[in-house]
């Protein structure tokens, strides 16, 4: 077994913070659009708001982080290896077999995680925080001399939002596919993971 | 590599801190309260005592005596009053090249005021209009008492065309109430500004009785508690309606002839745009403390959220009025439990109600009339639209308003296609023609078309026709208002608009269906995953 340090404090900050804005963002939102009734309209509208602003506040924050420390290296997209770790996930892990990458300190995320989470931080969070945003100033829109539909705007932000449950369940249950079932979250949580020797890569 | 290890309990402290920071960087900034001090006492700034006039001493032996003592001094006073719809009760409406005005209109309450002229002219601000030959020229026909008497002893007979009673009088027939002549050179002696009582006098008794026509206005209005009109309220901003009807000369600003859903010129008080009657001359264009509800003034008027219901004073409303039903002598008079007529043998039947929700519609501001003579059909639904809202989502004056839906079924001849005249007061004891002495619709009608100069066929049928009365008073207090939830939401008072997007209301099926199909599949997914996995860790273990 090694310990080895994969997250840094601004990086489980920023994904714990994140992580807490999006289900508040969720349930706020649903409430918004008439799913549930957890709260009135006047109360989703005010915390939906709010959270959507501590967000973008995170965001730029995120993408200073990412650049300065370089550790938007992670995220560069890869297909090399995906087969296998895609075959892993589909019917490797039921036959006991061993997790196709190894990580370490300087590559932490496989092929398929670069993926998804690229697909996020440049596709989904910006679409959503941008139609977020363009709904908030709704009413400036004709000032602006634009002629959109406001309806359309939310049918983007909504259709976003069901792929972030969607994204939301299935990483929570990737979690549990560790070494243990809360190794994951724990190396998360405290930023040093435990893993088996032959499943951490050598260093460069 | 060693990395310190950094305490948990430190970056989530750490977290929630930015979280504070983060929601108190975008908080709304606090605006002061503004100023609620009470109003200060009206001080009297008249720089005239009328009861030391020598020619308000009296004795007058009519008012229209009165009205020339008022106009030796006031020489202007009849002729401004002459040039506004209070005296000439027309209205030139540019939109349909048509002369509205209740000289003309037709409506689902009395109808028609031709051929029922002494009992309508009651509330002329007039002497004597009985007939087509009312002298509009003469200025001592001017009535100046109506709307300036402070005694509250000052009421025109119900049925007099405007005049009071020069000897006791009983009214209606057979009530027992007896109306006195007034002290008309007391009241002279007491004039002054006008008042919510003198306003309400007529206005809050449309229709033939209190409350009847708009709905928004009824004789709770003379001292309403703060929560059925924070405006007019003693307790409130205890406003007058001259307070904002008034554009000066005896013009009046604001009519359902023309509204204003929208006041392009906000804010302008003390000095006017011309029409100080708008919510917004006084309020301006983003009176909100938040600004998301201030971007809502761009599609919803004032009106739609801060009158949440209108007969909130207690005194209800006709909704309803089926002229098709009256005339049964022994039925006589019904009321409900609530003590409200629901049938009168002289009228028909009726439908009353307080607290109504409004219906709401999109409005420019432009109702369209019907006036007699004009040829009118049934809509598909079957109803003959005396006025209607006009506006769509799509233009920019147009503001999504509340509205008193009223329905009644009256007479229409559908030869000539018009709504028929119907000729309901008597011209005199000795005219049976009228409906309300010889209770012959036949002849009621054939004899209120002719006064009218119009052609009936002869037959009639009765028709259900609609009308539109715009809602803007029974302003409630702000924490009264409605909630977002009153439209923002699948329940959604405002089901009925078209043309926006009201989150909460409106959602795309398809995305939906799609949208929980995924997160189904996507739950569906990782419980037969991770069941295989546990069944799998089983068998090997």
């Amino acid at each position: 077994m090694q310990r080895i340090y994969l997250y840094t404090r601004f990086e489980r900050l920023w994904h714990w913070s994140q992580a807490l804005l999006i289900i508040g963002l969720g349930i706020t939102g649903f409430n918004i659009h008439g799913s549930w009734q957890i709260m009135t309209f006047e109360q989703a509208h005010w915390w939906h708001i709010r959270l959507g602003w501590a967000l973008v506040a995170l965001t730029v924050f995120a993408i200073f982080w990412h650049f300065t420390t370089g550790a938007w290296k992670q995220y560069i997209p890869t297909t090399e290896r995906l087969n296998a770790i895609a075959h892993y996930y589909l019917v490797g892990i039921f036959r006991n077999e061993k997790h196709p990458f190894k990580k370490n300190e300087v590559s932490k995320l496989n092929p398929l995680q670069r993926l998804t989470y690229l697909g996020f931080k440049i596709l989904i969070a910006p679409v959503m925080i941008v139609t977020g945003l363009l709904m908030i100033y709704a009413h400036l829109w004709p000032q602006w001399g634009l002629q959109w539909s406001f309806g359309t705007m939310a049918l983007i932000h909504t259709a976003g939002a069901f792929l972030l449950v969607a994204f939301l369940i299935v990483h929570v249950y990737m979690t549990t596919t560790g070494h243990t079932v809360f190794s994951h979250i724990k190396a998360m949580l405290v930023g040093y993971e435990d893993l088996p020797d032959d499943e951490v890569a050598i260093a460069d | 590599m060693h990395h310190a290890r950094f305490p948990t309990w430190l970056w989530l402290s750490a977290g929630c801190l930015f979280l504070l920071i983060a929601l108190g960087l975008f908080a709304p900034t606090p605006v002061l309260a503004e100023a609620n001090a009470p109003p200060p006492e009206p001080t009297d700034t008249s720089t005239a005592d009328h009861s030391q006039f020598p020619s308000l001493q009296g004795p007058f032996e009519d008012p229209l005596q009165v009205t020339e003592a008022c106009l030796a001094c006031h020489n202007e006073a009849a002729d401004q009053v002459m040039h506004t719809i209070h005296w000439t009760w027309e209205y030139q409406d540019a939109v349909s090249g048509t002369t509205l005005g209740k000289k003309h209109d037709i409506n689902n309450f009395c109808v028609s005021i031709t051929s029922n002229w002494a009992r309508c002219t009651s509330c002329h601000v007039g002497y004597g209009w009985k007939d087509h030959n009312f002298d509009f020229t003469d200025p001592t026909r001017v009535d100046c008492l109506v709307c300036h008497d402070t005694t509250g002893t000052y009421k025109k007979f119900p049925a007099g065309a405007g005049f009071p009673v020069s000897e006791p009088k009983e009214f209606p027939p057979g009530s027992g109430k007896i109306w006195e002549p007034p002290d008309l050179a007391n009241i002279a002696q007491h004039v002054g500004p006008s008042s919510r009582a003198t306003c309400g006098a007529c206005h809050f008794y449309g229709g033939g009785g209190n409350g009847v026509k708009h709905g928004d206005m009824d004789s709770s209005l003379v001292a309403p508690p703060r929560e059925v009109d924070v405006h007019m309220s003693p307790d409130g901003a205890n406003l007058t309606c001259a307070d904002c009807h008034a554009a000066g000369g005896h013009q009046i600003a604001g009519s359902r002839y023309a509204a204003h859903p929208t006041d392009p010129h906000g804010k302008d008080l003390p000095v006017s745009d011309g029409n100080p009657a708008t919510c917004q001359s006084c309020h301006g264009n983003a009176p909100m403390k938040d600004a998301k509800l201030n971007a809502h003034v761009d599609k919803v008027a004032c009106q739609t959220c801060h009158i949440p219901a209108f007969a909130r004073g207690g005194i209800p409303t006709k909704m309803w009025w089926d002229w098709s039903k009256a005339g049964d002598k022994a039925r006589g008079v019904e009321t409900d439990e609530n003590g409200w007529e629901v049938y009168n043998y002289l009228k028909g039947e009726f439908i009353d109600a307080v607290n109504v929700t409004p219906t709401y519609a999109w409005f420019d501001g432009y109702l369209g009339f019907t006036v007699e003579g004009q040829k009118v059909t049934p809509a598909e639904d079957g109803l003959i639209y005396i006025n209607q809202p006009h506006g769509s989502p799509d233009d920019p004056n147009a503001r999504i308003y509340p509205f008193k839906a009223f329905r009644g079924r009256q007479a229409y001849d559908p030869v000539n296609q018009l709504l028929i005249v119907p000729h309901l007061f008597p011209f005199n004891p000795d005219d049976t023609s009228a409906y309300w002495k010889g209770f012959d619709w036949e002849t009621a009608f054939t004899v209120g078309m002719e006064t009218a100069n119009l052609p009936y066929s002869g037959q009639y049928e009765w028709v259900d026709t609609a009308m539109y009365w715009p809602i803007t008073h029974m302003v409630a207090p702000a924490e009264q208002a409605l909630s977002c939830s009153a439209c923002h939401s699948q329940q959604s008072r405002l089901a009925g608009i078209t043309g926006v997007y009201i989150p909460g209301r409106d959602r795309n099926r398809a995305l939906d269906s799609v949208g929980w199909g995924m997160v189904a599949l996507a739950i569906l997914g990782v419980l037969v995953h991770g069941g295989l996995r546990f069944a799998t860790a089983l068998k090997k273990s």
